[in-house]
């Protein structure tokens, strides 16, 4: 190409170019485009040494160019979730000491402590209460309003601090349900009417005779802990057999198991392991699911 | 390029080049990189450019038009508007601290800013319209780049004189005068650019107060940092860059070509009329030659540095000013006005058949564009008009999707948020519609366990609701579920928001 090639439309020399007959034009770019491609590259090139930038790998591993001014990421996290922790603390120190009752009171303070008592939950709970606190056979569930042991603020304090049936803990809730089938207790027969009397406190009609056999046998071994009319009892933790809630399951077959084999579910004693203020923050959020007692 | 200063490289080419060798190279011969040998520059330099001032009708539109916009620019923050105790009063406030956006009788929350989209549609679709009717009206005239640009070299006229005085100027050795008028322009551009980055910082904050921390330097931190900002772009695009932004920075002109069409008004110099140009001597007749008398003006008053007489080119905004200048030289050699001027493609063509030149201002383009317009500002009307100052949305529990309760009854829970937008604090009445037997409930910590809820003026509540349903209704229950309405009642003016969701049960 020894001459200029020059489009014949637009009078704008090519840059020589051509595909297929198509030729670019070469109209030039401004010079300060250039400069300005020139800066950004300095601007990188600085940014490099500033900022921390490039991996590499030494003996001990992969490590990177930290950068003159020490600016860390993992760090700036940190400064902020100590921020927060701080800006805290008053509230979670006054959660700790005030009577759970004031803090129900006190908005503020209680979306902190439901805040808390959420996320300590999903620590420290959710494994055998399920998420949403909805529970599962065995482990309660924490939302509906049938309470073994009480569901008012200090009954779910005391059950949180000191769980049930805790070996390490002297003040922990405990009882025994006791397996009437495999310590011989009470024979199959009598097993079986049991169960068919328990049913019948719910008013699921089974076998009318064999539940008034087993009324007696209730009325010899079961009213002294889950009463007269089998409504259970708070402070013994005996559960309320007349309402729609099964812990274990409700039809014949789990009751039966229930009764022969003994029932004793265990929760840890959470005093050993979380403070009071998370403690009083799981006690309302647990109360705030919405089967809190007065 | 010379000679003399021209590498070894290019010496070799250029040699080559005469002896005939093609730089491609024969077919199967050897390769020469095509840009390594040329002295074609990849890159151009600037050329300054000296507009001259001209006077005449689009040269006082443009003054006019100069001044409303720079008013509305820098008087807009100031306007006062009265929304009651505890609201700013400002009429034009971007308060993103409390991410609120004020605009006089609006005021837009976050999740409102579809309003904003709807806003820069209409814009959009003004300008499509503004530009298939008669070009680029908003470039040549509105254009915050073309008004600042206007006034800065305004500026630069007052203190360096008119276009031969500036080339002048330029070329002129260093002296005391030259550094004065050079110190004394960018002086003043620094002074309005600053301004320009002040008024921009009132909009997002009470303009009265941000004033006098500014004067006492006690203003915060990212006030000073924008106004710099923006002060900097000020100067630098409208002072030093200028033409180059419209060139090369701004894709409106590459947007053109699907804008215009051969109906649109745009800024022409009729070839049909003008040419054959050529220098006239007065008294001379005007038989057999054009009306254009190859004088420059329309170049030298050019702000982009093109020659209008070239056609339609993506460079040319559109600013009119080459018609004042032509118009006064026609009247000055005394031939009719608007060899320049605004003009369609079909026109031209209508001329040179002999047909008379008509306007077809209603084409399909031109109608769909405002079909749309209105139907989009039909649209935002009609939002803005039934924008409701209550907002309620409901969330209906997942986990768990509902309780069995002990007495056979079903619970579900519901978040339900309540956004009041009134300056007040409001009183809502919560109840539901739609589900017999159930019943509505609160938390029993959340102290009130009646159907009214308090909301705190311009807040936004996320309040817990629970619904019960007993054992019957729950058997009743189509399929285990059932949809039913959350109503929130404002007690104070009867408004009111309807939310259907869905209640759960065991199911079958």
């Amino acid at each position: 190409m020894s001459e200029k090639h020059t489009d014949d439309v637009t009078g704008v020399e090519t840059t020589g170019h051509s595909w297929d007959g198509i030729r670019e034009l070469n109209n030039p770019l401004p010079k300060w485009w250039i400069y300005t491609f020139y800066v950004s590259i300095a601007w990188a090139v600085a940014y490099w040494i500033v900022m921390p930038a490039w991996p590499y790998l030494t003996g001990d591993g992969w490590t990177y160019t930290k950068g003159v001014i020490g600016y860390e990421q993992r760090e700036v996290v940190t400064d902020e979730l100590a921020a927060i922790v701080e800006s805290r603390s008053g509230a979670m120190e006054r959660i700790a000491s005030l009577p759970l009752e004031e803090i129900a009171n006190d908005p503020a303070l209680m979306e902190v402590a439901l805040g808390a008592g959420k996320a300590a939950f999903g620590d420290n709970c959710a494994p055998c209460h399920g998420s949403g606190a909805q529970g599962s056979k065995g482990f309660p569930n924490l939302n509906d309003d049938d309470w073994i042991w009480g569901g008012t603020l200090d009954d779910i304090h005391t059950t949180l601090a000191h769980g049930i049936r805790w070996d390490g803990d002297d003040d922990t809730r405990f009882n025994i349900m006791m397996a009437y089938g495999s310590d011989g207790i009470l024979n199959r027969d009598e097993i079986s009417d049991v169960a068919e009397y328990v049913l019948s406190l719910s008013g699921r009609a089974g076998d009318q005779e064999a539940a008034a056999r087993g009324s007696e046998v209730f009325a010899s071994q079961c009213i002294a802990c889950h009463g007269d009319d089998g409504s259970g009892n708070q402070e013994l933790g005996a559960p309320n057999l007349t309402d729609a809630i099964w812990l274990y399951g409700g039809d014949k077959e789990a009751i039966v198991k229930t009764v022969s084999n003994g029932r004793s579910g265990v929760m840890p004693a959470w005093n050993e392991r979380l403070d009071e203020g998370t403690i009083n923050s799981l006690t309302l959020f647990v109360y705030s699911l919405g089967g809190g007692e007065k | 390029m010379t000679d003399t200063t021209a590498p070894l490289e290019h010496l070799a080419a250029k040699a080559a080049m005469e002896a005939g060798a093609n730089p491609h190279g024969e077919e199967g011969e050897r390769y020469t990189a095509v840009n390594s040998e040329k002295n074609r520059p990849l890159y151009a330099s600037r050329v300054k450019v000296y507009p001259k001032l001209v006077h005449g009708t689009f040269r006082r539109l443009k003054w006019l038009v100069m001044a409303v916009t720079l008013a509305i620019y820098y008087v807009t923050p100031w306007l006062r508007w009265d929304r009651g105790p505890n609201l700013p009063d400002q009429a034009v406030l971007l308060d993103f601290p409390s991410r609120r956006f004020y605009f006089f009788f609006l005021e837009i929350w976050p999740q409102e800013f579809y309003y904003i989209t709807g806003l820069l549609i209409l814009a959009a679709l003004g300008l499509f319209l503004v530009t298939s009717v008669a070009g680029r009206v908003w470039c040549g005239y509105t254009c915050p780049q073309t008004v600042w640009t206007d006034l800065f070299i305004h500026v630069e006229r007052f203190f360096e004189g008119d276009r031969a005085k500036r080339i002048r100027l330029d070329k002129s050795p260093w002296s005391m005068g030259k550094l004065a008028r050079k110190t004394g322009k960018h002086f003043t551009w620094i002074l309005i650019a600053l301004a320009t980055g002040g008024a921009w910082v009132f909009y997002f904050a009470d303009a009265p107060t941000l004033a006098g921390q500014l004067a006492t330097f006690d203003a915060p931190a990212a006030a000073y940092l924008f106004i710099g900002l923006f002060a900097a772009t000020t100067y630098l695009l409208g002072g030093i860059a200028r033409e180059q932004v419209c060139i090369y920075m701004c894709p409106w002109p590459r947007i053109q070509g699907a804008m215009f069409d051969e109906e649109s008004l745009l800024v022409s110099y009729k070839d049909d009329r003008g040419e054959k140009r050529g220098p006239h001597k007065k008294g001379t007749s005007w038989e057999g030659r054009g009306d254009c008398i190859d004088c420059g003006q329309c170049v030298a008053a050019c702000p982009m540095g093109i020659d209008i007489r070239d056609g339609m080119q993506l460079e040319c905004i559109q600013c009119a000013l080459c018609i004042d200048a032509c118009n006064e030289i026609m009247d000055k050699v005394e031939r009719p006005r608007g060899l320049i001027g605004y003009d369609t493609f079909r026109n031209q063509e209508r001329r040179r058949a002999g047909e008379t030149p008509k306007l077809d201002i209603l084409r399909p383009r031109t109608i769909l564009y405002s079909a749309v317009l209105v139907f989009v500002a039909g649209i935002m009307l009609f939002a803005l008009s039934n924008r409701s100052t209550l907002d309620v949305s409901v969330l209906a529990d997942r986990n768990p999707l509902f309780v069995q309760l002990s007495d056979g009854s079903v619970r579900n829970g519901y978040q339900v948020k309540i956004v009041n937008k009134e300056h007040s604090e409001r009183i809502y009445r919560v109840s539901i519609e739609g589900l017999d037997k159930a019943i509505l409930t609160r938390p029993a910590l959340a102290g009130e366990e009646t159907g009214t809820v308090t909301v705190g003026a311009d807040k936004l509540e996320n309040l817990r609701f629970f619904v019960t349903l007993p054992g019957d209704g729950v058997k009743a229950l189509n399929g285990g579920e059932a949809d039913f309405d959350f109503v929130v009642t404002d007690l104070e003016n009867g408004t009111t928001a309807t939310r259907q969701t869905t209640f759960r049960g065991p199911g079958q």
